[in-house]
């Protein structure tokens, strides 16, 4: 899918509202045509402002941004030929749907049969051809949610940028809408900036997902990856759940190390993925979905034993939460498969997991 | 102006003294405001509460609506003033309507005090059964002493806009503009009303007042032409020849006096139906028109007493110490070209020439 | 709750009555909470607002007085004919006598003659004069030659028609004398001379200047409702702090503070004077004209365009504009075709607010206005405190208030009332 030239790059990009904070630091990114990337992170993390910067409503403080190979900082928005969908939408509430989506084609002077023929063409995508003449008052969330894609792509942009688009769904219409908005992007071949704080969106509908704390960039990978191998512990934490352990370094075997958890309540062989020699301090990451009940005895290098506290009953899976090697906190998804374990509250089992699931990180916090 | 300052504060305490002392009876007075209320409150308000410690004067300054307002709370059927100072063509009005008193005058007021009767007395002044004539007043016009090379001598050069530019402060009802318009188109002094009394007469006034009429800035209240000249916002302006005094020879403004086609008017009280302390007002009148009081308000306002026994009694300005003669409308000197205003006839027109008045100037 | 059950015919609660009484019921107590909640407000706005509003149009018709001061002449009078040539009978006359010098010692004749100048000058004079007189004269022989010898008015027959055809309980004299028409001797309606029209005049300047001065306030407001829309609180705070202080000055002091700014030896000019840009001669009349009204006005009302306007651009997000920027419209486009009909709802409301305050105001207008910048209010103030002519006043107030409601209605018409917004 990439194509030789990025289709836009961040270079180098500070920005800073007051003079005292940078909201982003030192960014650099490159969005392939063509791609589906989701900027994800926390309020606050500086994901909107590159949205921003991107589109032309906010100016970069130092650095540059190239859309195309060209350097776009003094373009104003209306000339940089970028499509975008807000999170409230912002259809325009004056005019019909149709005429919001005419808009963008109006005020390019396309003329009026070319001009109905695309609007008739983007209602049809998203499926609301019957509904050009109702203002968007009279419409569904979902339905102006669609319009609002609609609109953003009648004028065939190179690039769609979407700032939290489905923020105002409920969850069912959210997970839809999310399908909708992919099948579009693989349809036409659009590249797609998008803007998200919900992990689960982000892992659905990307190509790569840039991971956004404090200006910076945690992590840029395929969601598969960050998933599987988060680089740090802030993305191990964001995207999914997560059982931590904190401690020191003991032994290093290359591959793998030995750690020691804190307060001496055990040690743990974990995947080497971010600490440096023996005796620092890092943080070890395991999937809740990645922990055997009752292993075969040797099978796995780490076992304990742990006390079953509560079990929660999720259909799909039982989520049960353990005391282990002194954390209380340690949640076992436990898969509602044919054999699974049956477990009451109360009772001790062994429970084990393989090094490779287990990711010594930073010690972060 | 600092003794003035401080009769007032005496005239405050003492009268706070007198409320804290005793239960009391407040007499509601309305007059014209400005230095000719404090004429009054010192000629006859101070020295009566002095008298009455057991009554409180209150003044009011609305005489320029008097008619009007009295008009409307005898419809309201609520009065609440116990004397108001009218004009004389104010006073024949209410009068025929019925809003204020008759007065059986010799009665009420005291004799001179060789024993003339008041209403000989007061002699031909008394132009209604309903009103006590206090004193002759003049409208006249002042004028800017500083900014022109030939000063204005007579009523026709305040039409004329080349020999002296500026504008005009006159006062916004028909009279005595509408005289003034007529002697200054060349009606002698003695035919102005005969003039007048015609359609064609009518018109003659209105189209002479055209030609200033961009120029005029209209007032209402006695104080606004005082303002406007000190202010040098306009180079006339008409106004009550007491005022003028004041400003003239009091203030020290650089304004003159144009005593020419002055409109020597009378000013009394009357006493409205349904007055609250008829009976206290009364006695305060009697107080108040005698001789030597009516000759007292001279020593503080350059307006001539209409009583004959106090005209000799005419002294010298109470804080100034001049000799107040000169500075009335009355004296010989002033009187050339003045005349006289005819009460009766602005009685029987005043609603119709004020509404042609109003009309006249919403043209614009 | 009752439980509801399906049956044949009528579905009822579980106590056998029909649902729909049941339902009745139980929103009657709701209806009842809300009357109650609104009677305060009812009676408040009934008694200050409506019973007024009632009374002034029954003013600007009554013509009662007529028929008090002239109570058998009315009577008498209704055998003879208006177009007739002739004056009336002596029986008409000897009533005539008799209840004006009723009148006159009643001291209340006069009144009627002041009624009666409105419709034709000299009323009053003719009322005055004979008054005076008639007091002394006792009932005659002939009471036509009577009259005639005490005023020769009273043989004219313009005097006899004018009696005649306002002899009736209500007149439409005060609305025609409002729209600057009389009623002819004959009683056709005509307009009346052309230096006696007033009020035509005032009602086509007041309209004139409360446009202006709204379109004014639109386009300071505008600018100003923009900016504290979009800055941050704190900021927007201090500007509606600033916008609102003109309500926080006493009108006195204001509109003095305009004098000495605004007069010819005033602050302004003197300013321009010292820099050059006017000549002492060439100072501008900036008060007492209608300039003065405009500007004194437009500062009393500036608040009541902005804070609409602020209100209503204060719920537009951002949003709106990036998107039209995003889809490729210039900065002005995104304004012309995005922004400003968002605010029209502002603007409307905002402007219906500022013109019907602006044709209503009287207090700057008097001060400031001199002549040529008085409106129709304070004529209407006139003849309320001054002229004491209340009918008349009624039926200026009235032809304003039914100004108004035409204007409430176009807009309903135009942007439709729903859309308005205060705040």
């Amino acid at each position: 899918m990439p194509g030789d030239t990025p289709l836009v790059q961040f270079v180098n990009i500070q920005k800073s509202y007051d003079g005292e904070i940078l909201v982003v630091k030192d960014l650099n990114l490159d969005v392939a045509e063509g791609e589906f990337l989701t900027m994800l992170g926390p309020s606050g993390s500086g994901k909107t402002t590159c949205l921003l910067m991107l589109a032309g409503f906010e100016p970069a403080t130092y650095g540059e941004i190239y859309l195309k190979g060209k350097a776009i900082n003094k373009v104003p928005p209306h000339k940089r030929g970028i499509g975008m969908v807000f999170q409230n939408y912002a259809l325009f509430p004056h005019m019909t749907v149709s005429e919001n989506l005419a808009f963008p084609l109006e005020v390019r002077n396309i003329d009026k049969s070319e001009r109905e023929t695309r609007v008739k063409r983007a209602l049809d995508m998203v499926q609301l051809g019957t509904f050009g003449d109702r203002r968007p008052a009279q419409l569904s969330g979902g339905q102006q949610q669609r319009v609002a894609v609609a609109r953003s792509l009648v004028f065939d942009p190179d690039l769609v940028l979407m700032d939290e688009p489905l923020g105002a769904l409920d969850k069912n219409l959210r997970e839809q809408m999310q399908y909708e908005i992919k099948h579009i992007h693989e349809n036409l071949g659009l590249t797609v900036v998008y803007v998200t704080h919900d992990q689960s969106e982000a892992l659905t509908m990307s190509n790569r997902i840039a991971v956004f704390d404090d200006g910076i960039i945690q992590q840029c990978a395929p969601p598969q990856v960050l998933y599987e191998e988060p680089d740090n512990a802030f993305c191990a934490n964001f995207i999914g759940e997560n059982n931590r352990f904190l401690g020191k370094v003991i032994e290093d075997y290359g591959d793998t190390v030995k750690v020691e958890i804190d307060n001496n309540a055990g040690t743990i062989i974990a995947k080497k993925v971010k600490v440096e020699g023996v005796g620092v301090r890092c943080t070890l990451s395991l999937r809740p979905e990645r922990v055997t009940v009752n292993p075969e005895p040797g099978a796995l290098p780490n076992i304990f034993s742990g006390v079953a506290e509560e079990l929660i009953y999720l259909g799909d899976h039982i989520r049960t939460r353990f005391t282990v090697c002194g954390h209380d906190d340690f949640i076992v998804k436990i898969p509602n498969s044919a054999d699974h374990a049956h477990l009451k509250q109360g009772d001790t089992v062994n429970i084990g997991w393989t090094a490779e699931d287990c990711r010594a990180l930073d010690p972060s916090d | 102006m600092n003794k003035i300052f401080k009769q007032a504060l005496l005239a405050v305490a003492t009268t706070t003294i007198v409320v804290a002392a005793q239960a009391e009876t407040t007499l509601v007075i309305v007059s014209w405001g400005g230095a000719y209320t404090m004429s009054q409150q010192r000629a006859y308000h101070d020295p009566y509460m002095a008298l009455n410690p057991d009554i409180k004067i209150v003044n009011d300054d609305s005489s320029s609506e008097g008619a009007s307002k009295l008009r409307a709370m005898v419809e309201a059927g609520n009065v609440t003033w116990d004397l108001l100072d009218a004009e004389a063509p104010a006073a024949i009005t209410l009068c025929d309507e019925g809003l204020v008193e008759e007065i059986d005058f010799d009665t009420v007021l005291d004799p001179a005090p060789d024993g003339t009767p008041a209403s000989v007395d007061f002699g031909e002044s008394i132009v209604s059964p309903c009103f006590i004539p206090q004193i002759a007043y003049s409208t006249t016009l002042g004028y800017r002493s500083d900014i022109f090379d030939v000063e204005p001598t007579k009523m026709a050069d305040l039409f004329d806009l080349k020999k002296f530019p500026g504008k005009r402060a006159l006062e916004k009802r028909p009279d005595p503009n509408l005289e003034w318009a007529l002697i200054a188109d060349g009606v002698p002094v003695k035919d102005v009303y005969k003039v007048l009394d015609t359609e064609a007469g009518v018109k003659r006034a209105f189209a002479k007042l055209d030609t200033i009429k961009d120029q005029v800035i209209w007032w209402t209240k006695g104080s606004q032409p005082m303002q406007l000249l000190s202010d040098g916002e306009v180079a006339f302006g008409s106004a009550y020849n007491g005022r003028l005094f004041q400003a003239i020879v009091v203030d020290k403004q650089p304004i003159k006096m144009l005593w020419d086609a002055q409109a020597i008017q009378l000013d009394g009280w009357v006493v409205p139906k349904g007055a609250p302390n008829k009976a206290e007002v009364m006695k305060y009148l009697r107080f108040a028109s005698d001789t030597q009081r009516n000759a007292d308000q001279a020593k503080y306002i350059s307006y001539g007493p209409l009583r004959a026994s106090s005209a000799k009694l005419v002294g010298k300005h109470a804080d100034l110490g001049i000799d107040m003669a000169p500075h009335m409308p009355t004296a010989p000197e002033n009187m050339k070209g003045a005349f006289f205003f005819d009460f009766l006839w602005w009685a029987d027109n005043k609603d119709d020439l004020t509404e042609r008045f109003e009309a006249w100037l919403a043209k614009g | 709750m009752a439980i509801a059950e399906a049956q044949n015919e009528v579905i009822t609660t579980a106590d056998g009555v029909p649902l729909k009484i049941s339902l009745k019921k139980a929103l009657w107590q709701r209806k009842k909470t809300a009357l109650l909640l609104v009677a305060p407000l009812f009676f408040f706005v009934l008694i200050t607002f409506l019973i007024p509003i009632f009374d002034m149009l029954l003013r600007s018709v009554d013509n009662s007085i007529v028929a008090e001061q002239f109570p058998t002449v009315v009577v008498e009078i209704r055998n003879w004919e208006l177009n007739s040539t002739e004056l009336p009978d002596e029986a008409t006359f000897q009533a005539l006598f008799k209840d004006f010098k009723a009148g006159a010692i009643e001291k209340t004749i006069s009144r009627l003659g002041r009624r009666l100048n409105y419709e034709l000058s000299g009323m009053s004079s003719l009322f005055r004069k004979t008054a005076r007189k008639i007091k002394k004269v006792e009932t005659p022989e002939s009471a036509t030659e009577t009259m005639i010898a005490l005023d020769k008015k009273w043989g004219k027959l313009e005097t006899w028609r004018l009696i005649k055809r306002e002899s009736g309980k209500y007149t439409s004299s005060y609305y025609l004398s409002a729209v600057d028409a009389k009623k002819t001797s004959d009683g056709s309606i005509s307009m009346k001379d052309e230096d006696r029209q007033i009020y035509l005049g005032l009602f086509w300047r007041t309209i004139k200047l409360s446009t202006a001065i709204t379109l004014l306030t639109i386009i300071l407001g505008y600018p100003i409702a923009y900016l504290m829309a979009t800055v941050k609180t704190k900021t927007s705070n201090l500007l509606i702090i600033l916008v609102l202080l003109p309500f926080w000055t006493s009108l006195l002091v204001r509109t003095s503070a305009w004098i000495a700014l605004l007069q010819k030896e005033g602050v302004i000019n003197d300013i321009l004077v010292a820099i050059g840009v006017l000549s002492d001669d060439g100072r501008l009349a900036m008060i007492h004209n209608e300039t003065g009204t405009i500007i004194a006005m437009t500062h009393i009302l500036l608040p009541f365009m902005v804070l609409p306007l602020f209100s209503v651009m204060k719920t537009i997000p951002p949003s709106y504009v990036r998107a039209a920027r995003s889809m490729g419209a210039t900065p002005f486009t995104a304004f012309r075709r995005v922004y400003l009909p968002n605010t029209i709802a502002g603007i409307g409301a905002g402007g219906i607010l500022v013109f019907i305050l602006a044709i209503g105001y009287y207090i700057t207008p008097a001060l400031v206005g001199g002549t040529k910048g008085t409106l129709i209010s304070n004529f209407i103030a006139h003849h309320i405190s001054s002229s004491l002519n209340w009918g008349l006043a009624a039926a200026l107030g009235a032809i304003l208030l039914a100004l108004v409601l035409i204007l409430y209605i176009l807009y309903d018409k135009i942007v439709g009332i729903s859309n308005m917004r205060l705040g």
